[in-house]
């Protein structure tokens, strides 16, 4: 132990530098080939995974939105314009030193929250208090100079019954919420909802979107010195996030294409293994527009650690916009829904970003407003 | 006849003189061992080498993990004959904590329970000679050292992109066929066959011996929690580590002889792995905290002065415990893709495990509640084993919740629980139980105040270490990263300083040992007098090479559930 010990304290600046200086190539060297699918539906700049990294960064960055060539398909598109959001939009990521959940901007999420705070923490804690305050009281009460003759008890039927039966109801209390919880979480998403396929690789992430022309965007790390750059936080910040409109309901499907990887986002309380040969599913209502960072959750190999996962959530007219600059992205029903959407479309991006949520307070609201949004497309 | 421990003790001494103490040479003695006392010591050792290897391992982690970016695996990986590289060094971060996690569950925590303590006085805890199938009991030990050596060859021979098995200690497919080349893999799983071999060889030990050993009147009933714990314990690795060892044997198949059991590209599903696991590895912890409970049962007992409150009932909650443990695995797979109604089912049975484990902590306050409370060593590591269970059980009830569990799945709050029930649970009834049992083993005192110096510097430590864990765990670090966002510093820079003062911790304890072996007092039979009732307290200390030549006899009198006061009961030696 005491060599470990000494080697930690003594371990100094020569390993932290060459550490770091291996950091940096990262997310350029992933540049393992992302299948022919992949490869083919993806836009030139990300073709090879491996390139964009730094291309990328300017293209994510705000001030150059401008140079980007979404600009120039967003202009074709009256009723909004794709520009990504920047890190003033950063809503799901961790905070140094905070000791409890990160916010929720999921109505299943701020269910689970609601339990846990709620439910969960005020029983665990009681119970925890209860039993030191049990073994403060007997180590005090019953120490040997206190209580010098011991005595005999060895049974006692009625607390033994208490002690059996109390813990039973808790537990039922527990389950009621818990059982509900899955409940919601399983639904089914409705019937038009917004699918993004998200496929794991080893080791970034690919989000297809079935019913939007099936092109794949393929999501790297940005390097620290790009994502710091970007204003955003290191080791969670991507080159491509997954772009989903908010307000409405999405059905996620999860596969990989090698290992077991695990999509995680912990601020949409959102976590679904992506396992080779099946395809998981599962809904989630993101309420507001922002950025909610995840990152695999399930052990993949040597860099498990650095496929982060960026969800970006805009309102329909802009996350339409940005379909449109994917290749072949296309929304809605081919030629009528491409017409009808504009129109309810362009109420929802003249609203500033954040008015969704405002509408979508609670869970019941939220589910109303993912049906009448699915629906808006199709009639 | 002898009827009593008293007369028994007479008749033993007589022997003691002539063939009673007769020890075989060196090398006969602790190389081809028959004697459970003699293997229960290399059990011992052989734990406390690996524990040092695993905290050693957890060391480096701690190391690594106390600020972001990657600092000393390229180090590391140089020092392990590699060449360092920023693949090399992530790898080498994989093999640490696959290494960690099989070390500490099947060459620390298992071999020292139930090989070494389990060895040791089962035995003489029921009032037989040795074990029923004493060369069994040998070829259990060697194979779990050969396994332990199997693991860190593993190290040493490429394992995809660096050396060693970087999988994980759950060996998941497909990242452990197809996802990880080189033979490593192969070697890893080959430590947990023979690990399992031997595991599965010392269950029927430990069975037989229970059922067929126990001395005259020393019905199932009467036999101390310690027994029932290991008895327990003994059926749960019968019934689980076969289950493993399918498991891992399709894993050998799958990666060399092109079968496809868990490769979708031919028809096998990589989370049939996962339930095959988890089948086993969930009775698995429980193999690894129920004969600490049965530990502290006795622990408790002995310094109170007072037989265990509700001895039935706790005996029954670890059967039930063990039972329940059987049917509740998927709660390790929330995330991959189980249906609704299973996942219902899985939470509610997980739930009901709460129900035993309460009736055990509040059955050891009853016993302590009336009693006359002793705070030697072994009782303040007990009293810190209930408090830091219930802290690590209540853990376990808001995982046990599927909801809730997504969020919380494979992130560091199931780190934080499980080191609570396992590295506070099962490692503080280990140390309670040494402290407690040292002297008898060994025929000398270590140093109480060490011992509590110990305790409450490893209490700090641990503490420091595990709880800002549960923080990083709702802020969603996941596990098994080797680098982290800046945002989760502040808590990972806290617990690696409580690393160190759990490192400084561990140094005391085995100064304490080093001490008691070369200048601590002789220890008496009983040293803990009158609260100590079980069978090993009739035998002076060390006991002799072979005890019970004429076996005990049980009755109203000397059992041990009696507590009888000092005067009334038969004589200890």
């Amino acid at each position: 132990m005491m060599p470990l010990c000494a080697a930690m304290l003594l371990a100094t600046a020569p390993q932290v530098a060459l550490g770091q200086a291996a950091a940096a190539p990262t997310a350029a060297a992933t540049a393992a080939p992302a299948g022919p699918g992949a490869a083919a539906a993806t836009p030139a700049p990300s073709a090879t995974p491996a390139e964009p990294a730094d291309d990328v960064v300017t293209a994510s960055g705000p001030e150059a939105a401008g140079a980007d060539p979404t600009a120039a398909a967003s202009a074709t598109a009256p009723a909004g314009s794709y520009t990504p959001l920047g890190p003033d939009m950063i809503k799901g990521q961790p905070i140094d030193g905070r000791i409890n959940f990160q916010d929720q901007y999921s109505p299943n999420g701020q269910y689970a929250l609601w339990m846990h705070n709620a439910v969960l923490m005020p029983i665990i804690t009681l119970i925890s208090l209860f039993v030191l305050a049990l073994l403060l009281w007997v180590v005090m009460r019953y120490r040997r100079g206190a209580n010098p003759v011991a005595s005999k008890t060895s049974h006692n039927t009625l607390i033994e019954v208490i002690w059996t039966g109390l813990p039973v109801l808790i537990l039922l209390g527990i389950a009621i919420p818990s059982i509900s919880l899955l409940a919601k979480q399983y639904e089914s998403a409705p019937e038009d909802a917004v699918t993004i396929k998200v496929t794991g690789y080893q080791w970034y992430w690919g989000y297809t979107y079935p019913d939007n022309g099936g092109f794949e965007v393929i999501s790297n790390m940005l390097p620290e010195a790009d994502a710091l750059a970007a204003g955003e936080p290191a080791q969670l910040a991507v080159d491509k996030r997954m772009v989903v409109p908010a307000g409405e309901w999405l059905r996620i499907q999860t596969t990989a294409a090698d290992v077991i990887h695990s999509f995680a986002v912990p601020s949409l309380w959102f976590k679904l293994d992506a396992v080779p040969g099946r395809l998981n599913e599962k809904r989630l209502f993101i309420k507001e527009p922002g950025i909610y960072y995840g990152q695999c959750s399930e052990l993949c190999g040597v860099r498990h650690g650095y496929m982060p996962i960026a969800v970006e959530a805009l309102p329909r007219a802009q996350w339409e916009a940005w379909v449109r600059t994917q290749p072949g992205g296309t929304v809605g029903a081919p030629e009528p829904a491409a017409a009808a959407a504009p129109a309810p479309a362009a109420t929802a991006a003249a609203l500033p970003a954040g008015a969704v949520s405002a509408e979508t307070p609670g869970m019941d609201a939220a589910q109303r407003e993912g049906e009448t949004v699915a629906e808006t497309p199709t009639t | 006849m002898a009827t009593t421990a008293e007369t028994f003790q007479a008749h033993h001494g007589d022997h003691a003189h002539h063939d009673a103490d007769h020890k075989p040479g060196f090398f006969a003695r602790w190389f081809m061992s028959t004697n459970h006392k003699d293997i229960g010591t290399l059990y011992l050792i052989f734990a406390i080498f690996a524990g040092i290897v695993g905290g050693a391992i957890s060391g480096i982690m701690r190391m690594e993990l106390m600020h972001p970016g990657i600092q000393y695996l390229g180090w590391w990986v140089n020092f392990m004959g590699g060449e360092a590289g920023f693949d090399q060094n992530l790898h080498l971060w994989n093999v640490l904590i696959t290494a960690h996690g099989l070390i500490m569950v099947f060459f620390m925590v298992m071999p020292a329970m139930i090989g070494g303590f389990g060895n040791w006085f089962v035995p003489l805890m029921i009032g037989a000679p040795d074990m029923a199938f004493p060369r069994m009991n040998n070829i259990s030990f060697w194979l779990t050292f050969v396994a332990f050596c199997s693991l860190m060859f593993s190290t040493f021979v490429p394992g995809g992109t660096g050396n060693g098995a970087g999988t994980g200690w759950t060996v998941y497919a497909p990242l452990s066929t197809t996802g990880s080349q080189g033979p490593a893999v192969d070697f890893a799983i080959f430590a947990l066959h023979l690990a399992g071999a031997a595991s599965i060889m010392g269950a029927i030990n430990f069975i037989t011996t229970i059922f067929n050993m126990r001395a005259p009147g020393m019905t199932l009933h009467k036999m101390p929690l310690f027994v029932w714990s290991v008895l327990v314990t003994a059926f749960l690795l019968l019934l689980a580590l076969p289950v493993l060892a399918a498991a891992i044997t399709m894993l050998l198949t799958d990666r060399n002889f092109g079968t496809t059991f868990f490769d979708p590209a031919g028809g096998g599903d990589p989370v049939l792995y996962q339930h095959l696991f988890w089948f086993f590895g969930h009775p698995e912890v429980y193999i690894m905290i129920l004969p600490g409970f049965g530990m502290i049962s006795q622990i408790v007992a002995t310094f109170s002065r007072k037989p265990v409150f509700g001895y039935l009932g706790m005996a029954y909650a670890m059967v039930a415990i063990g039972f329940v443990g059987f049917i509740v695995w998927a709660h390790h797979m929330y995330t991959v893709g189980l249906d609704v109604n299973t996942k219902m089912y899985f939470t509610a049975a997980t739930m009901v495990i709460a129900v035993p484990t309460g009736v055990k902590i509040f059955s050891w306050i009853a016993t302590m509640w009336g009693g006359s409370l002793e705070f030697k060593s072994p009782m303040v590591w007990a009293l810190g084993f209930i408090f830091l269970f219930t802290i690590g059980g209540v853990t376990g009830v808001v995982l046990a919740n599927g909801g809730i569990d997504d969020n919380l799945h494979d992130t560091y709050y199931v780190v934080a629980h499980f080191h609570y029930v396992l590295s506070m649970g099962a490692v503080f009834s280990l140390f309670a139980g040494f402290y407690y049992w040292f002297p008898k083993m060994s025929g000398r005192w270590h140093s109480e105040l060490l011992s509590h110096l110990h305790f409450w510097t490893f209490f700090i430590g641990v503490n420091v270490i595990f709880f800002p864990m549960h923080f990083l765990g709702v802020q969603g670090m996941p596990r098994r990263y080797p680098d982290f966002t800046p945002a989760y510093s502040y808590f990972n820079e806290m617990a690696s300083y409580g690393y160190m003062i759990m490192a400084g911790s561990m140094l005391i304890f085995f100064v304490n040992i080093g001490y008691a072996l070369f200048a601590g007092r002789k220890a008496e039979g009983n040293y803990w007098g009158e609260g100590a009732t079980t069978l090993e307290w009739t035998l002076p200390s060390p006991p002799p090479y072979h005890q019970f030549e004429t076996l005990p006899v049980i009755t109203e009198a000397n059992d041990y559930h009696n507590h009888l006061p000092a005067g009334e009961r038969p004589a200890n030696a």
